[in-house]
């Protein structure tokens, strides 16, 4: 039955409309400010005359922020670690979940070796022997303490294992009966039929590596290993100078100063953007695969 | 034996495969968690774990005669408690107001915008939040200019500091939640409201009887999983916003931990302090993953 909406129906509706667009320009407007900002004089954004437009454009902050080269160095030291940690974590995530998702006739020791990989949801060492261990390991200084400790993401595994389950069992049973061993029917089968899996893990693993800051302030020593986030994290936010040379700190308050700080932001915000209706696309899956199991 | 031989010729790829993921955390969760015996150590780096001399429980005693202990307890729990509940109840109602819209692109729209924040890391929306809720030219203060309002030092301030977090956490997360709740809310059976318009429930009626009770399962398994995070007051967030003048108000266990520890170089003191939360929240989150399973039906694997 279709009636006419009543008055206050309509008015609810049009409140509601108008409500969830200001919530959503909420939501926006911070990114938009400091992108105004990032291209507006430095004069301009001092007397703070910016809101969501910019005033007497200039790229200047950009060209100041790409003239540094200890921002471009940041910035290829992330990239590094995207895709070093990335490829890793991937590998290692299809090889772990695949025995995991075996049952136990097939694999009998399958929820013992579960377990000890879910403990590490659970219960972790924390903090200080964390770091004792990264250090007496030699890692301090090197690629190695950003990509080894993310490598295994147990939560990413756990999504992998419950998509591998729910793939039809006759196309194992038909490949073993073709005579393929478990590596092949990894590699032949279920690789290329959990491709949609695999690329919501990649990306969240992705954006885990790009978006990460704290180990690089714990494990690197010298701050031309920074990553992009953790030298952000000390220039922008801490504005903490202490480990520049005297000619240096000039340079520094020029990247410290408002204009360039927002085109750092939107710089570092960049890529998240670019990858983000992908993200959001596969997230929405991600969901959906996570959660039917059988 | 025979059995056993044959067991291994049929598995061992399956145990190869495990190898490489097993020596990951073996080296990087479980070797740190014989750390833990630091909490009951004065430890000495120079003598390791096994040299540095014993001494029982005095990490906890320190800790317990430690002068700020009860506000930094005090202060992980009441803004992760805060955190929580807002968490639950603003993206539930921004799901149940989006739901009344009927055109699609528009829900879809809704939710590519509020759910971008997420992305980013505490380091770039700190950036931008330090910038926005500046004293002294924040846009935010020139707004409440306008209206006669003097200046608020937002993030210097012990009485608004709690509170900005709880705030921009939620701004930072609400979109993940509203997604959730609107694909239950799209799950709920159209029947439903049409029996209880025939029964004469308007609009608030079937919202009471009809989208939250739909919604209950899911209400109950976040808020169930949200039991582990009591103690997880959000460091990436508060570590990147707070300074020396609203420890007060800010300092909570792992910021905490973070100074003794890394700062201060307190290995021992900052391992029992990590220790403590640590075994509290294996306690929580056992709990509520056993909840989870009991209420919800649900399973991690």
């Amino acid at each position: 039955m279709i009636m006419k909406p009543s008055f206050g129906r309509r008015a609810f509706l049009v409140c509601n409309l108008i409500f969830l667009a200001f919530i959503s320009f909420l939501c926006l407007m911070p990114i938009i400010h400091i992108l105004a900002i990032s291209f507006s004089s430095g004069s301009a954004a001092a007397a703070g005359k910016v809101a969501l437009w910019p005033v007497e454009f200039t790229t200047a902050a950009y060209d100041n922020v790409f003239g540094k080269p200890e921002y471009v160095r940041a910035f290829g030291i992330s990239i590094q670690r995207v895709i070093v940690g990335t490829a890793l974590s991937m590998l290692l995530t299809i090889v772990t979940a695949y025995p995991l998702s075996k049952d136990r006739n097939t694999f009998r020791l399958r929820t013992v070796y579960a377990w000890i990989f879910v403990f590490t949801i659970l219960f972790n060492g924390g903090l200080i022997p964390t770091y004792l261990t990264i250090k007496s390991l030699g890692l301090i200084d090197s690629l190695g303490a950003l990509v080894f400790p993310m490598a295994i993401n147990v939560f990413n595994v756990i999504l992998l294992l419950n998509f591998y389950r729910n793939l039809p069992r006759e196309l194992e049973d038909a490949s073993r009966i073709d005579g393929a061993g478990h590596f092949a029917t990894l590699w032949k089968i279920y690789v290329p039929l959990s491709l949609p899996a695999l690329a919501t893990t990649g990306l969240f693993t992705m954006v885990g590596h790009w978006n990460s800051w704290f180990d690089g302030m714990l494990y690197m020593n010298h701050p031309e290993n920074y990553p992009l986030q953790t030298f952000l994290q000390t220039v922008i936010i801490k504005m903490d100078f202490r480990f520049l040379k005297s000619e240096n700190v000039e340079l520094m308050l020029q990247l410290s100063d408002r204009t360039s700080r927002a085109a750092q932001i939107f710089v570092a915000a960049f890529p998240i953007l670019i990858v983000y209706p992908f993200l959001q696309r596969f997230f929405i899956k991600g969901i959906v695969m996570g959660s039917v199991k059988e | 034996m025979n059995s056993l031989t044959r067991i291994w010729k049929k598995e061992w790829p399956l145990h190869l495969m495990l190898l490489p993921g097993l020596a990951f955390i073996v080296i990087f969760s479980y070797i740190p968690m014989t750390g833990i015996l630091m909490a009951f150590q004065k430890y000495v780096p120079n003598k390791g774990l096994l040299g540095s001399p014993f001494i029982g429980w005095r990490n906890f005693e320190l800790l317990m005669d430690y002068p700020d202990v009860g506000r930094i307890f005090f202060n992980t729990v009441y803004i992760a408690v805060m955190k929580i509940v807002a968490g639950l109840f603003v993206p539930i109602t921004i799901a149940i107001l989006l739901n009344e819209l009927r055109r699609e692109w528009m829900k879809r729209t809704f939710q590519t915008l509020v759910y971008l924040p997420h992305f980013l890391s505490w380091v770039l929306l700190s950036g931008i939040l330090v910038d926005i809720l500046s004293p002294s030219s924040g846009i935010l203060n020139q707004l409440l200019g306008w209206f006669g309002i003097k200046p608020i030092f937002f993030l210097g301030d012990n009485n608004w500091f709690p509170y900005v977090m709880v705030i921009s956490d939620v701004w930072k997360e609400f979109g993940f939640g509203t997604i959730v709740y609107l694909a239950a809310l799209t799950g709920i059976n159209p029947t439903l409201y049409e029996a209880a318009e025939i029964d004469g429930a308007g609009r608030w009626k079937q919202t009471l009887h009809v989208m939250l009770p739909g919604m209950m399962p899911i209400i109950v398994l976040m808020l169930t999983l949200n039991i582990g995070n009591v103690l997880n007051a959000g460091f990436d967030q508060i570590f990147n916003l707070y300074s020396a003048p609203v420890y007060e108000s800010a300092d909570i266990i792992d910021t905490f931990v973070y100074r003794m520890g890394i700062q201060q170089a307190q290995f021992g003191f900052a391992t029992a302090v990590g220790l403590l939360k640590s075994v509290v929240s294996f306690i929580f989150i056992s709990v509520s993953y056993v909840l989870a399973y009991r209420l919800a039906n649900y399973r991690i694997f």
